[in-house]
């Protein structure tokens, strides 16, 4: 996993333009050579060994969402410095030009097959997608909204955990979109919780364990701690597939992995099976 | 096991002697018409004189029989869009009972069955159809799922009964099958069981606690295994075809104790001769069962279910 992270990383760095290895990419997991834009047609998967590499938040609407539906929300909310950590508001506004993003997470409203929804998609581009108090304003924002348009919620969860940073405000981060999903929760209506590559610590120890339905991409890393720290403490070496999708499907913490191919058609199956029409009985 | 059962085998000499008769009518080039329609009247007449008075140990047999038809295949034959949703959120995923949402006649339901493999290999990772706790919280967990959305829920029973074994002990069985029990006693949707091969005791009840219980023509729903119940009473289970009439355990006999509300006809021979036709008898009862009781709102539901349920028993009050 930590290989296929360094690789990622300097790939999708957005600045390949004007390098002539930016016509090209070379998957991380097979090592196959394929035209970048090839892939990027294939929605970001190897066309060799079914590789998902990560995706940007702005790839992901693009491949999710009904073309041109999108509106976001919450663009202006500019995260502040509440522990006064050195060199945090520079690494913010250096993202903030990488990625086009305010925060590790971009909020909005669009319709998937015709349905409407609002969708949070993080993106680990953005200091590891880590949770602080702007993504937890934005999500819990988000699920308002839901709850407000009584529309399904939708996430797509990438995120190393909570924003060090922040302390405990971003601890405070999952109870304040747990408390959002509660209410969203009890007027009946929908939460989808998508997990990708990575999510895990507090991201995966709150709203992204906790949707109605739970999905998960192929091969995605999703646990609580860290592979390290948990071979540390308990002095043993653990599986390979340890924190892979597919484990946590064999432990029933998942309801389906979706190929990214499938994933848009499955998920839009699964939005109308809870809204229009949806409900017959009295 | 041949694709045969034992109480068949009159049936199954005759056909092979009219088609035998066939293939020496085409290639001798001679007319035998008149003989082999005899022999198809006999046959018609011999098939319903066999399958229409079967024994509750043929009824067994068939409701055995390793090409019954399976949860899935049903699903497959009824619903649209079917999206199989895994795992009980705390332990594991159990292969022996499968769940998820379909359509139903444009629908959404939530469908729930036990699932035996087909082949050993499939059988071996499906535990031959016997849950572990995990299955029936699995199960829970979609039930639940559905009442929040207001879906029906579909039970189809097919389980020789919960697995007997020290895991599942340690991860409480008993308390994943009495849970089950109560949460569906009040659930506020639809719900309706079916069994369509064996209904093994309190694995089997873990899944039906329903609005409307139906059987299959050839399946059974019972306390106990046959073979069990001989060892226990007589201590020689190869007493299980005495069992099996004894204990009153096929579909028309739990019509007759007010323990089913219906009989769900099968094809002639069993269900696993025409799967499409048999999936489609079971999505008519379950259509026309469906638009009875989604008449009904929540409380009604559960009052419904406790009626039925209060009925069954026998007793005299000295």
């Amino acid at each position: 996993m930590a290989i296929r992270s360094l690789f990622t990383k300097k790939k999708e760095d957005g600045q390949e333009k004007g390098f002539p290895e930016g016509l090209m990419t070379k998957c991380p997991e097979c090592r196959h050579i394929q035209l970048t834009k090839e892939l990027e047609k294939n929605n970001k998967v190897c066309s060799k060994c079914d590789h998902h590499f990560k995706m940007t938040a702005q790839e992901r609407v693009a491949c999710f969402l009904d073309e041109g539906s999108f509106v976001s929300m919450d663009d202006h909310l500019q995260t502040s410095n509440p522990l006064n950590f050195p060199a945090y508001v520079e690494k913010i506004s250096a993202d903030q030009q990488k990625t086009g993003l305010n925060e590790a997470v971009l909020t909005g409203i669009g319709t998937l097959d015709g349905e409407e929804i609002v969708v949070a998609i993080m993106d680990s581009h953005f200091r590891m997608g880590s949770m602080g108090s702007v993504v937890g304003e934005k999500i819990t924002r988000a699920i308002e909204k839901a709850t407000e348009l009584r529309v399904p919620f939708i996430i797509f969860t990438a995120s190393g955990g909570a924003r060090m940073q922040e302390g405990v405000l971003s601890l405070m981060q999952m109870a304040k979109t747990s408390v959002a999903l509660k209410r969203h929760s009890d007027e009946g209506l929908l939460f989808i919780s998508i997990l990708t590559h990575p999510t895990t610590g507090g991201v995966s120890a709150s709203f992204a364990s906790v949707g109605d339905i739970n999905i998960a991409e192929p091969q995605a890393l999703i646990g609580f701690a860290g592979r390290r720290v948990i071979e540390e403490t308990v002095r043993e070496k653990l599986p390979s597939d340890f924190q892979t999708a597919e484990f946590l499907l064999a432990h029933g913490q998942l309801d389906a992995i979706f190929h990214r191919k499938d994933l848009r058609n499955q998920v839009a199956v699964l939005v109308k099976m809870h809204t229009k029409g949806g409900v017959q009985h009295v | 096991m041949s694709k045969n059962l034992a109480f068949e085998e009159p049936v199954v000499q005759l056909r092979e002697k009219i088609d035998e008769l066939k293939t020496i009518a085409t290639e001798a080039d001679v007319d035998m018409t008149g003989e082999i329609e005899k022999l198809e009247t006999r046959l018609t007449q011999l098939e319903q004189s066999i399958y229409a008075n079967m024994k509750p140990w043929d009824r067994v047999q068939v409701a055995r029989h390793p090409e019954r038809p399976t949860t899935l295949q049903y699903i497959e034959a009824m619903c649209e869009n079917f999206i199989e949703l895994h795992g009980d959120r705390t332990f594991g995923d159990d292969a022996a009972i499968l769940g998820g949402i379909a359509f139903f006649e444009g629908q959404p339901i939530t469908i729930i069955g036990h699932q035996r493999g087909k082949s050993t290999k499939e059988n071996i990772r499906r535990n031959f159809g016997m849950p572990h706790p995990e299955g029936y919280r699995k199960a829970l967990r979609l039930m639940k799922q559905a009442e929040k959305f207001k879906r029906p829920i579909i039970c189809f029973i097919d389980t020789k009964g919960a697995y007997p074994g020290k895991a599942a002990e340690e991860r409480g069985q008993s308390e994943a099958i009495a849970r089950n029990l109560v949460e569906m006693a009040g659930l506020t949707v639809p719900v309706i069981s079916i069994v369509i091969g064996e209904g093994g005791s309190g694995g089997a009840l873990a899944l039906g606690v329903a609005n409307r219980v139906f059987m299959l023509e050839n399946s059974t729903y019972s306390v106990i295994s046959p073979e069990g119940a001989a060892s226990i009473l007589w201590r020689d289970g190869s007493l299980a075809k005495q069992a099996a009439e004894a204990m009153r355990i096929t579909a028309p006999d739990l019509k007759e104790l007010g323990v089913i509300d219906g009989i769900i006809p099968e094809i002639t021979g069993g269900a696993h001769r025409n799967v499409a036709k048999q999936a489609l008898n079971i999505k008519e009862c379950i259509s026309d069962t469906l638009k009875a009781l989604n008449c009904l709102n929540g409380q009604q539901l559960i009052e419904d279910r406790y009626e039925k349920f209060k009925k069954i028993g026998q007793y005299t009050e000295a």
